[in-house]
């Protein structure tokens, strides 16, 4: 196959590349450049898009062997995934920009240029597996999967990727790094959100939103607690960064439950109070036969996971869970899996809508 | 293989090899008082005299620098803080809006940081200074201007300036003019002392000599501050140890190119030609860019509407063939050219454009290689060229 690697610069998309490569592909390296302003490539900010990245994902190129280009998707990484992140927040929902860039960028806007150049797949280092069987799986690396933010692919996304990590550790990944003389072999990993530099997302919502002070109110008097500066900068769960003016009367700490955009309120409660245990959602990608499964759903990147019966009719998915979940935000997504031995199985995804509770909890009055 | 990128560097010509391996086995530094020295500097001071005799200069104005940048970045800044320390009015600085970057970064460089005014002077749609407006501007800003900088040709479209008669404008006025004339030398007559240029620039790897040397021929009469501070060894403008065998070898490539001009001028001229046609014949809406007469016989300039210059790069590459976007990067991003711009293309256009340059060494057959393989890419990267639309 011809293949396009999508060369991040860090140590998987370079193992990737080169086990492409082995695998008897012919590989083109591929860097993309997601900075709008080229000036911001050179203050050296950590993440995904610094011209130290592009060098680095130049020179692994090199040391494969394979051909290697920058490609300017900064607008389209602006339109689908920056400003998408800022409409999210400011309509209350919490989104996760690495799926948005995965569903828009890396595997739309990249492939279909990619397949419009004659090229049969998009290589990359992304821990999951993707076998003969097409089904995506979780990575053997628990840790590091990344099939969550994977999952929104469709079918016909998926069957044009290719992620070669899949089978393998961080830990493997960097010993082979170092084996073929990749100088990112102890290249650090990137954590933050790769446009938000300085790590500080209230801050950076805050400059593209402006300040817009409103109420937060407990959940359960509707009395007014505080004030906050802008309702976008609270995720569902969150405890810290409340500043709450009137304490808590049984003395617990209190949990953001809600954000309502239209009203500019944020509502907390206690622990309880954010416990879910049915979770709606919408634009599904569903991969099983039968609409309804008996299985896993993960609620958020790197969350926990919980039983569950799924239903996807049409526009929606429903999951009744069989344990209640807390910290259920909108805008998130649900993955379902299927539990494997081969590594679990994705059986679909779709955004949350809403979470709630099939019977009132027991301390509600 | 089809090798049609000789504008970004030609091969070495095999004298210049020759010469260059030959003086890289001796010993010696050129400043040394010792017979060891004597011999590097009785090659280096050769090699002065060839260039100067081939360039219609003095020797004692050929200043040996690393390439065309440091050059041009001497040029520039060297005659324009000269000249404002001598007349703190002198602090203007012209430009075409064309110039290959290590004119136009200095250039720039010195309004942001030595308080310069500068003045772009426009090109038309085919990459010309008009000289015209050119006059217009000198007798305007006659008593304000340190320098002008037009180069002799364009680097990306292969345009030739009409350097004589800017040249006589600025001096009509007293005005230092320096031209970089790295991508004229061996490609159309160039005599410095005939062109009445204070400074001119050219470089070795663009003639058959090797990377990492160059020179800047600069008037006997002209002060030059230095950007380089050291032993003074080229007439106290430049320091630096100078690389024997690097100028044995350019003196050999330029004395050859020079030498060769007109024979080597008739076959690339007609060679040239046919690729224009066939590219033309091929792809009917592929637009020439650049002066159709006044330019390099080794350049051919297109816009290919409906296609990105980076995608068309990408599709020539897998099959063999090398050519140039003519673009910069800017912090590792293909930006549109600005040649492209200043000649009043629009993003689009200046993203379509590819650049094919041929040299000594090109044939016939690199020309078939290109087009076997340019309307299938063509073709291609169009279609391509719809994956901006949103989903
Ligand atoms: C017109 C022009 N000026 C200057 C240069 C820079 O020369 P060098 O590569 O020797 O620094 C080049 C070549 O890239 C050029 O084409």
């Amino acid at each position: 196959m011809r293949v396009l690697a999508a060369m991040s610069g860090g140590v998987d998309s370079a193992v990737a590349a080169a086990r492409a490569r082995d695998a008897g592909h012919d590989v083109t390296g591929v860097h993309l450049a997601l900075a709008r302003n080229p000036q911001t490539f050179r203050t050296g900010a950590r993440g995904c898009c610094t011209l130290e990245d592009s060098r680095d994902a130049r020179r692994a190129a090199d040391v494969i062997g394979i051909p290697f280009y920058v490609w300017d998707m900064a607008e389209e990484f602006h339109d689908s995934v920056v400003d998408d992140f800022v409409n999210e927040y400011a309509a209350g929902r919490t989104p996760n920009p690495c799926l948005r860039c995965n569903e828009k960028i890396k595997f739309a806007a990249v492939l279909d240029r990619a397949v419009a150049l004659g090229f049969d797949a998009v290589v990359t280092g992304h821990h999951a597996r993707l076998g003969a069987d097409g089904l995506l799986r979780r990575s053997v690396d628990l840790p590091k999967d990344q099939s969550y933010v994977l999952a929104v692919l469709t079918r016909s996304q998926l069957d044009r990727a290719v992620f070669p990590l899949g089978d393998s550790t961080k830990e493997q990944v960097r010993a082979e790094a170092a084996e073929r003389g990749l100088a990112v072999a102890d290249k650090p990993d990137s954590h933050d959100i790769c446009f938000i530099s300085d790590g500080d997302t209230r801050g950076f919502l805050e400059s593209r939103l402006g300040s817009a002070p409103g109420d937060i109110v407990d959940g359960r008097t509707g009395e007014k607690l505080g004030t906050h500066n802008g309702a976008y900068g609270f995720t569902v769960g969150q405890r810290k960064g409340l500043d709450l003016r009137v304490p808590a009367s049984d003395g617990r700490p209190r949990y953001v439950l809600s954000i309502t955009p239209v009203n500019n309120t944020v509502t907390v409660g206690p622990r309880e109070d954010l416990e879910v245990d049915v979770v709606t959602a919408d634009r599904p990608i569903w991969h099983a036969s039968s609409g309804v499964a008996d299985c896993e759903v993960q609620l958020r990147a790197h969350g926990e996971v919980v039983g569950a019966s799924v239903t996807v009719t049409g526009d929606a998915l429903v999951a009744t869970l069989k344990a209640p979940a807390r910290g259920v935000a909108a805008g998130q997504a649900i993955v379902a899996y299927q539990p494997d031995p081969g590594g679990d199985i994705v059986l679909g995804s779709a955004t949350i809508t809403a979470g709630s509770r099939s019977l009132p909890a027991a301390s509600h009055v | 293989m089809a090798y049609l990128d000789h504008a970004a560097t030609t091969p070495m010509l095999p004298a210049a090899l020759d010469a260059y391996v030959a003086a890289a086995r001796a010993l010696g530094n050129p400043s040394s008082l010792h017979a060891a020295g004597r011999g590097a500097r009785r090659l280096v001071e050769e090699s002065r005299e060839r260039i100067a005799a081939a360039l219609g200069a003095r020797p004692s104005e050929v200043i040996f620098t690393s390439g065309g940048t440091e050059a041009d970045n001497l040029a520039v800044k060297g005659i324009f803080w000269a000249r404002r320390d001598a007349d703190s009015r002198l602090r203007r600085v012209v430009a075409s809006a064309v110039e290959h970057h290590a004119v136009l970064d200095g250039v720039e460089w010195l309004g942001r940081h030595e308080g310069a005014e500068v003045t772009l002077q426009p090109v038309d749609e085919l990459g010309r200074v008009d000289p015209e407006a050119f006059a217009e501007l000198v007798r305007a800003h006659a008593g304000e201007i340190a320098v002008v900088s037009v180069q002799w040709a364009n680097n990306e479209v292969g345009t030739v300036q009409p350097v004589a008669e800017l040249v006589a404008i600025a001096a009509g006025a007293g005005i230092p003019f320096h031209t970089d004339a790295v991508q004229a030398v061996g490609q159309v007559a160039v005599d410095f002392g005939a062109s009445g240029a204070a400074a001119l620039t050219l470089t070795g790897h663009k003639v058959g000599g090797p990377v990492g040397v160059g020179a800047l021929l600069l008037g006997r009469d002209v002060s030059c501050t230095p950007l380089l501070h050291g032993g003074g060894q080229e007439r106290d403008v430049r320091s630096g140890t100078l690389d024997t065998p690097g100028v044995v070898a350019f003196a050999t490539a330029v004395e050859a190119a020079v030498t060769s001009r007109e024979e080597h001028v008739g076959r690339i001229t007609a060679l040239r030609d046919e690729l224009v046609a066939r590219v033309r014949a091929a792809i009917p809406d592929a637009i020439l860019n650049g002066d159709p007469d006044q330019r390099l016989p080794g350049n051919a300039h297109f816009s290919f509407p409906g296609c990105e210059g980076d995608a068309l790069l990408l599709l020539l590459d897998a099959q063999g063939i090398y050519c140039s976007t003519g673009s910069a990067c800017s912090a590792g991003v293909a930006q549109p050219s600005h040649v492209l711009l200043a000649m009043g293309a629009d993003d689009r256009r200046a993203r379509s454009s590819l650049r094919f340059s041929l040299g000594h060494d090109s044939t016939k057959a690199d020309v078939d290689a290109l087009l076997a393989a340019l309307p299938g890419a063509v073709e291609r990267a169009c279609r391509a060229g719809a994956w901006k639309t949103p989903r």
